[in-house]
């Protein structure tokens, strides 16, 4: 029997999906409504200093006819009354108690204010902080969000403030807006923050408008930077999740992976690079809550199929498997081979490899349909026709070794071994 | 039973002969299409356009809203590329050899994505080519049809003033007299005609006939260059009595009467033959059904196997509820007071193939008869050939014999079409005025 919950400092869910901080979770009838559907959690929208936003607020990078790849927005924490979204708070964890509640928070910058809001919000009975240190718009230019995020020091001094007064778990969210998101990561853990979450939006200009030449989002004929998200950013976010999952200090610490996930097996590669929970917003925010069902089912039938029984049997799992080029097999080689039955003769692959990769790809003309196929001496394995091809399986990628033993850059350069001639 | 017109109300006739390949109603639904395209290199599909328009580029030019590109793309490979989007076989040409095909997928509906672009072009007046100054040749075309406007587009737009003498009172050929209307009508025709001459120095003069009121030799003297796009016309003779009995007329002739007049004036049988299993004989078939008559059977000596039409066609047919006796030859036309009552057929068997690998059919000996009214003859048109005979022109069985670029035995004198071809699609015509084209730019140069 397989279970999906997951248990994240003491913080129990029934699975590991939350809703992140952002729109779906700024008020009572939507969070309600979000447990209704089944989400195991949510991160309420973040909590602060008081704003007033703007209108419009989103945009969109749109992909061969698929709506809402990427997803970037200028909206501010929440705008609502505190005292009303504390009141909901309590009544949700009251209405729903084995779901978690978390609850985001940005004071203005002072040691009062961030034990002044915590003590407010702790009243409420919810499960944990999630600190935001990676809002990139609108809170930055006053001092707050992704500055804090992008200081490791500021973000030190702000974690040690808000871990004198929490009496609850605390998670540092990260900002992407780095260069690395260690070393706010490391201070943040090193001050005493009992986990990590990551990524926040990246600052994006998701494009412009050609008629009247202004950028997305457009508020009265001008635009600002804006936080970009959704399905297009899950790989810079896996990264940045490695990252954190390597290092010897923030390792240390559960982390809450976030960032484009909009299926199962999204939220499944976060967890295998060492997220314990996911959270989870564009998607929810393009399909509605009900994208939780195939969430859980997908990922129970997933374990089932791999024999998993919790969530901590596979948490983390390929973090080995990621390492440093030095260390990679030189003698590793694969050639790509074309499955005749299969091959539709679209030429793409061919081209593909002429004018991208390495021109071994022979072709030969039919009318209407050329044959490709592949000089094995020439291919060099780097994928690019097997991930261009349009059907399933009819370019595979054959082991070829150059030699039957494992050796790396560094021993290949000590042997003296032959580099390309061509 | 009888021979009549005005079956209809103007709204069924006005249902029956509505597009049938209705184009794509929001720009929405050409994306979903366009982006399907998987952008094929060196495509199937444009290696099976005989005119090889650059198709992945055109699509792609639709998906990236450059619609102005891609009717572009389009006109520069078929100046007639409207409205080939509207008549081609594209099941056997370009639709036919889309991969998608191999993996038991809709094909990407290339020839609605080609409408889409280039009915904006013609729309909104889009003049996507421009004359290079006049070179002071002078060329004479032989026909307005597909050919002869396919050439004439191309020599002026490299400065040559191009005169083109037509024997209708309208251009663009078998386009315009001979189509079903439900696939192109006479307005679009006449639209494609204008939008094609807008480029400058082309002048058509209508009503001029070669060998009536004009002659090869005249042209020959007045101008640089001839070229020769007239076309096949007669229709191929049953040669069976009873072939003069009233109520048997050609394909061709009845169609051309829908195309050229009002549908209410066009009369039709109760019970209607047609021989013949062509795309004509289809288009004759089901615009009878359209028209009015009650029964209409086609008639085919072989069988669905060797017929010239595509089984979209055929199911067009089909659809419109006529029936189909295969493996039936007509053999009398019978008839009371020089009016046709009945159509007597021989059943056929498959014999030897030919040279070609097709099968012949062979008579069993066995005879049906069909009660009908009307007997239309769509069994192929044959060439012009005593017109090709008097002007000295080399040919075979009355179709021009011309080099791979159009030239034929008389210096000067060039030809492509049905006139030499003896009768293929609207897109083969426009290639052979294409290649034409440039081997006139190449003579007129030497």
């Amino acid at each position: 029997m397989t279970d999906i919950s997951a248990n994240f400092l003491g913080i129990k869910s029934p699975n590991p999906f939350w809703l992140a901080s952002a729109p779906p979770t700024d008020k009572k009838i939507n969070v309600l409504r979000a447990f209704e559907a089944g989400w195991g959690g949510v991160v309420w929208k973040t909590l602060g200093s008081q704003v007033k936003n703007v209108s419009s607020r989103y945009s969109a990078v749109n992909y061969n006819g698929t709506k809402v790849m990427g997803f970037n927005n200028i909206e501010l924490i929440s705008d609502r009354p505190l005292e009303l979204n504390l009141r909901e708070i309590k009544e949700c964890i009251k209405l729903f108690p084995d779901r978690a509640m978390i609850v985001s928070l940005m004071a203005d910058n002072t040691r009062e204010k961030w034990h002044e809001l915590i003590a407010q919000v702790e009243d409420t009975g919810a499960h944990g902080l999630e600190l935001n240190f990676g809002c990139p718009h609108g809170m930055t230019e006053r001092g707050m969000g992704a500055v804090v995020g992008q200081d490791p020091e500021i973000a030190r001094l702000v974690v040690e403030w808000v871990m004198e007064k929490a009496t609850v778990p605390v998670i540092t969210k990260l900002t992407p807006n780095v260069h690395s998101v260690v070393p706010t990561g490391r201070a943040a853990v090193e001050a005493g923050s009992h986990a990590l979450s990551l990524i926040n939006t990246i600052q994006s200009v998701t494009g412009i408008d050609l008629d009247t030449f202004v950028p997305n989002p457009n508020v009265a004929g001008k635009s600002v930077f804006g936080g970009y998200c959704g399905p297009a950013v899950k790989p810079i976010a896996l990264k940045m999740l490695a990252t954190i999952s390597q290092d010897p200090v923030t390792s240390k610490v559960p982390v809450s992976g976030i960032g484009g996930v909009s299926t199962w097996k999204d939220a499944v590669e976060f967890m295998l690079l060492g997220a314990t929970t996911v959270q989870v917003c564009t998607a929810a925010m393009k399909h509605g809550f009900r994208i939780v069902e195939d969430l859980c089912e997908g990922l129970n039938n997933w374990m089932d199929e791999k024999g998993f029984k919790t969530i901590n049997d596979f948490i983390g799992k390929s973090v080995p498997h990621l390492t440093q080029w030095e260390e990679l097999d030189i003698n590793y080689h694969i050639v790509a081979n074309i499955d005749q039955t299969k091959c539709i003769h679209c030429g793409l692959c061919y081209i593909a490899c002429e004018d991208g990769s390495h021109q071994s790809i022979n072709q030969q003309y039919g009318k209407p349909y050329n044959t490709y196929t592949i000089r094995e001496e020439d291919c060099v394995g780097c994928n690019l026709c097997k991930l261009i091809c349009p059907v399933d399986n009819c370019i595979t990628m054959v082991e070829q070794r150059k030699g039957p033993e494992y050796v790396n850059w560094k021993e290949f350069q000590l042997r003296g071994m032959p580099l390309n001639d061509h | 039973m009888a021979i009549k017109n005005n079956r209809l109300t103007a709204e069924q006739y006005q249902q029956n002969f509505s597009d049938i390949h209705p184009p794509f109603d929001s720009r929405e639904s050409a994306l979903v299409e366009a982006n399907r395209c998987l952008f094929c290199y060196d495509a199937p599909c444009t290696k099976s356009c005989p005119t090889e328009i650059n198709i992945p580029k055109f699509i792609k030019q639709i998906s990236t809203d450059n619609v102005k590109g891609s009717a572009h793309t389009i006109f520069a490979a078929n100046i007639m590329g409207a409205g080939c989007s509207r008549v081609c076989p594209v099941e056997k040409l370009c639709e036919g050899s889309c991969v998608y095909n191999l993996l038991e997928e809709p094909p990407i509906p290339i020839a609605r994505l080609q409408r889409y672009a280039t009915e904006q072009a013609m729309e909104k007046n889009w003049q996507l080519f421009t004359r290079k100054p006049a070179t002071g040749k002078k060329v004479a075309i032989v026909g307005a049809g597909p050919a002869g406007l396919s050439c004439a587009h191309i020599l002026s737009r490299e400065g040559v003033d191009v005169t083109i003498y037509e024997k209708e009172n309208k251009g663009g050929g078998l386009m315009t007299y001979g189509i079903a209307a439900y696939k192109v009508t006479p307005q679009f025709c006449e639209q494609e005609v204008n939008y094609i001459t807008a480029l400058g120095g082309i002048q058509i003069k209508y009503g001029q006939e070669l060998g009536k009121h004009i002659s090869l030799a005249a042209l020959k003297a007045q101008y640089d260059a001839v070229f020769l796009g007239f076309g096949v016309g007669l229709a191929r003779q049953l040669n069976i009595p009873g072939e003069e009995l009233e109520g048997v007329v050609d394909a061709i002739r009845f169609i051309y009467n829908i195309r050229a007049g009002a549908y209410d004036r066009v009369p039709v049988g109760d019970k209607v033959a047609v021989i013949g299993m062509g795309m004509t004989a289809i288009d004759a078939a089901t615009q009878a059904k359209r028209l009015g008559a009650q029964e209409v059977t086609l008639v085919y000596r072989r069988t669905q196997a060797e017929m010239p039409c595509t089984e979209a066609e055929l199911d067009l047919a089909k659809l419109d509820g006529c029936r189909i006796i295969w493996l039936a030859a007509p053999a009398m036309i019978k008839g009371e007071q020089g009016k046709v009552t009945q159509l007597v057929c021989n059943l056929m068997q498959l014999g030897e193939a030919d040279a070609s690998g097709r099968r012949s059919s062979v008579e069993t000996g066995e005879k049906f008869i069909l009660e009908v009214d009307m007997v239309i003859k769509a069994a192929g048109q044959i060439p012009f050939e005593e017109l090709v005979t008097s002007n000295q022109l080399q040919h075979a069985q009355g179709k021009i014999t011309v080099q791979k670029n159009g030239a034929t035995n008389i210096p000067g004198v060039f030809a492509g079409g049905d006139c030499v071809n003896g009768g293929k699609e609207v897109v083969d015509a426009v290639q052979a005025g294409k290649l034409a084209a440039n081997a006139m730019l190449d003579y007129l140069s030497s």
